[in-house]
């Protein structure tokens, strides 16, 4: 077994025999594993175990940062810096300040949703050791995979051939680094 | 039991006919965009819509060098086709956004092979929009003034001003529906990076995709982001047409200033939208063969919103011309009776319900709801009159306010005409690029669509709700990592 090992990948054809495989996996003790599939499987999360994201935490908070900026913002050029009276309405009108805190509220979450999202996923990432597969490239058409990375702490090569060769898979890939 | 697989079919149609697996969807569609060989077709309609965007920087060329004398607006009339176009074009944005947004949250499963498209139609028509209002400052070199930033002069954009509100409004709904749409796009990109045979298309691919290699993890993150940006565009489209009408009817202006200007013109806006929604899909549809995903269900769909959002419309005409008489303001049954019989521009209101209000009670019919040919002619029908609408709440509005001497009549010139028209023309040469070059249809969100794609049972709608994983969880082991 080459040292520089990424791990192993099994090939699947449908989203169902992905998710029984991921199941397995986890039931089989592999922690550190993935799954690759061409759009979203709503089963994978609890298969593989996912944590649900901070992201929308992330986004409450950038919203609220968008709100508070506008507020201040608008604070800061009608009562602070330029106060003048216009249209008859008091320095601090806020009801016409409403729409620029508004907007500014959607922009920042939706900033944050987006990039957040980028952020949180390791993204960009031009090079990855799955690409070297040649097969995977299948991955954002119409196979699925599964991954058992070698840093698993229970990764023993033999042992998780032996046991990826029993999911029914298409064919087990090593993958290098 | 078939009976009630018969019955079912009827009450929640397939939203893929034909035989598809995920590698003939994904082939389909990514062609359109992968192939060398560009369709003869395709030439011609750019061709066309190219030769009318040059109207666009004709006009733009001559009016930085003359300045905006050379529009037909002039006092009383100091609004008009720049402010008509834009609220036009603005709202034809708005059914962009309704697709993916709302319809996402509706959980409209018809959304899905529309959407993308109509995405592009809102920024492209945003763009589109905003060329206006700039160009009608005359020095569109200063458009930054229009942005809060601490400057030599000393001075703050007005945030009292619903101008000032339009700008913050626009420019977030141009950045949010850019953001939306390219998210939607980085797992079909990563498509394009596998498949792409071209080196050069293939790094640029491969560059706007972001490593995208489709993990579990990652789509879990990207579902999460997908919900929120709908759940934030939703409010964000309601707020941008009604911010538009603000700048309307803030003013003290009899047919400017009315209370249920928001809400009708956010009607308006879906009501434009689908149809130019329409218009952009019947010809997509049949030249590049996508029946099977644009099937005849999304058209009836669409039809159906247009006229459920027509009556709206129509609706907020009746209510309008009802103020006006039962409000006893002189001024505003004065504006009434001039729109609608004794001004000049009395036709334009008579046009405008015969294309908005007689055109729609077609589609009571099932003949013309289901016929492509019909469908597409009640569109282009309907953005004319939405065009209408604006011209007859802007100029009939303005031209007869409420001293009489200074009372005026409105013309557009040419260059008005040529400004308008070759916008049209721009918006339709970035639908063709965009055709081209990008997959018009989302290839991932159709996958979920197939059969195939059930999980024991489970429908893989892009649409359900990702919350529910937290109540799935059967096991008593903490997640991993």
């Amino acid at each position: 077994m080459e040292k520089n090992l990424y791990g192993l990948i099994a090939e699947f054809d449908t989203a169902e025999q992905l998710v029984d495989a991921a199941r397995e996996a986890r039931d089989a003790g592999y922690t550190k594993t993935d799954a690759c599939s061409p759009f979203p499987i709503h089963e994978m999360d609890e298969a593989l175990g996912i944590k649900r994201s901070i992201l929308p935490y992330l986004c409450l908070a950038g919203g609220i940062t968008g709100l508070l900026s506008g507020l201040a913002l608008t604070y800061f050029v009608h009562v602070i810096d330029y106060p003048i009276i216009v249209g008859g309405r008091p320095h601090f009108s806020l009801p016409s300040f409403i729409p620029p805190m508004y907007e500014l509220t959607i922009l920042c979450a939706s900033f944050t949703a987006v990039f957040g999202m980028l952020f949180l996923n390791g993204l960009p990432r031009p090079y990855h050791p799955l690409f070297n597969v040649p097969r995977f490239a299948l991955a954002t058409r119409e196979k699925f995979f599964l991954v058992i990375e070698s840093e698993d702490p229970k990764f023993d090569y033999d042992a998780a051939r032996g046991f990826m060769e029993t999911l029914k898979a298409q064919e087990v890939f090593d993958v290098e680094e | 039991m078939q009976d009630l697989k018969e019955v079912q079919k009827r009450i929640y149609p397939p939203m893929v006919e034909g035989e598809h697996t995920y590698a003939s969807v994904t082939d389909k569609i990514s062609d359109v965009t992968l192939k060398k060989t560009t369709p003869f077709h395709w030439f011609i309609g750019f061709g066309i819509a190219f030769m009318i965007a040059q109207l666009l920087l004709f006009t733009v060329i001559w009016l930085l060098t003359k300045g905006i004398g050379i529009w037909g607006n002039n006092q009383p009339v100091g609004w008009a086709f720049d402010i008509i176009n834009f609220v036009w074009w603005i709202g034809i944005g708005h059914a962009g956004t309704l697709i993916s947004a709302i319809l996402l949250l509706l959980n409209q499963k018809w959304r899905t092979s529309i959407n993308r498209f109509a995405e592009a139609m809102t920024l492209f028509a945003v763009a589109c929009a905003g060329m206006f209002p700039l160009l009608h400052t005359g020095r569109p070199w200063l458009a930054y003034w229009l942005f809060p930033y601490p400057n030599v002069m000393n001075v703050w954009p007005q945030f009292r001003s619903p101008l000032i509100w339009d700008v913050f409004a626009v420019s977030t709904y141009a950045t949010v529906s850019l953001l939306f749409w390219y998210v939607g796009l980085i797992p079909d990109l990563a498509t394009l990076r596998d498949r792409a045979k071209n080196k050069f298309f293939k790094f640029i691919y491969a560059a706007l995709s972001w490593g995208w290699r489709g993990s579990a993890r990652h789509w879990h993150r990207y579902e999460l982001a997908y919900l929120i940006l709908a759940g934030l565009s939703t409010p964000l489209v309601l707020s941008v047409h009604s911010i538009v009408s603000l700048d309307f009817s803030v003013s003290q202006l009899p047919g400017w200033h009315a209370t249920f200007f928001p809400p009708y013109f956010v009607a308006g806006a879906v009501y434009a939208g689908f149809a130019m929604v329409l218009i952009l899909c019947i010809p997509l549809r049949h030249f590049y063969k996508m029946q099977d995903f644009i099937t005849h269900t999304h058209l009836v769909y669409m039809s159906k919103v247009m006229m459920a959002t027509g009556f709206i419309v129509v609706y907020s005409y009746i209510m309008e011309a009802f103020f006006g008489w039962y409000g006893g303001s002189q001024y505003e049954w004065f504006m009434i009776k001039n729109r609608i019989w004794e001004g000049p521009y009395w036709y334009m209101y008579w046009l405008l319900l015969l294309c908005n209000g007689a055109s729609i009670q077609l589609l009571w019919f099932k003949r013309f709801r289901e016929s492509e040919y019909w469908l597409f002619l009640i569109a282009i029908v309907v953005s004319v009159g939405m065009w209408l609408e604006r011209f007859v709440i802007i100029v009939t509005s303005i031209h007869r306010d409420f001293l009489p001497s200074s009372w005026g009549m409105y013309s557009p010139t040419m260059f008005d005409i040529t400004m308008f028209t070759g916008t049209i023309g721009f918006f339709f040469t970035l639908i063709y690029l965009f055709v081209r070059f990008l997959p018009m249809i989302s290839i991932f969100e159709v996958r979920t669509l197939l059969p195939a794609a059930d999980v024991h049972g489970h429908q893989q709608d892009f649409e359900e709700n990702v919350n529910e994983v937290e109540y799935t969880y059967d096991r008593t082991d903490p997640p991993n990592e």
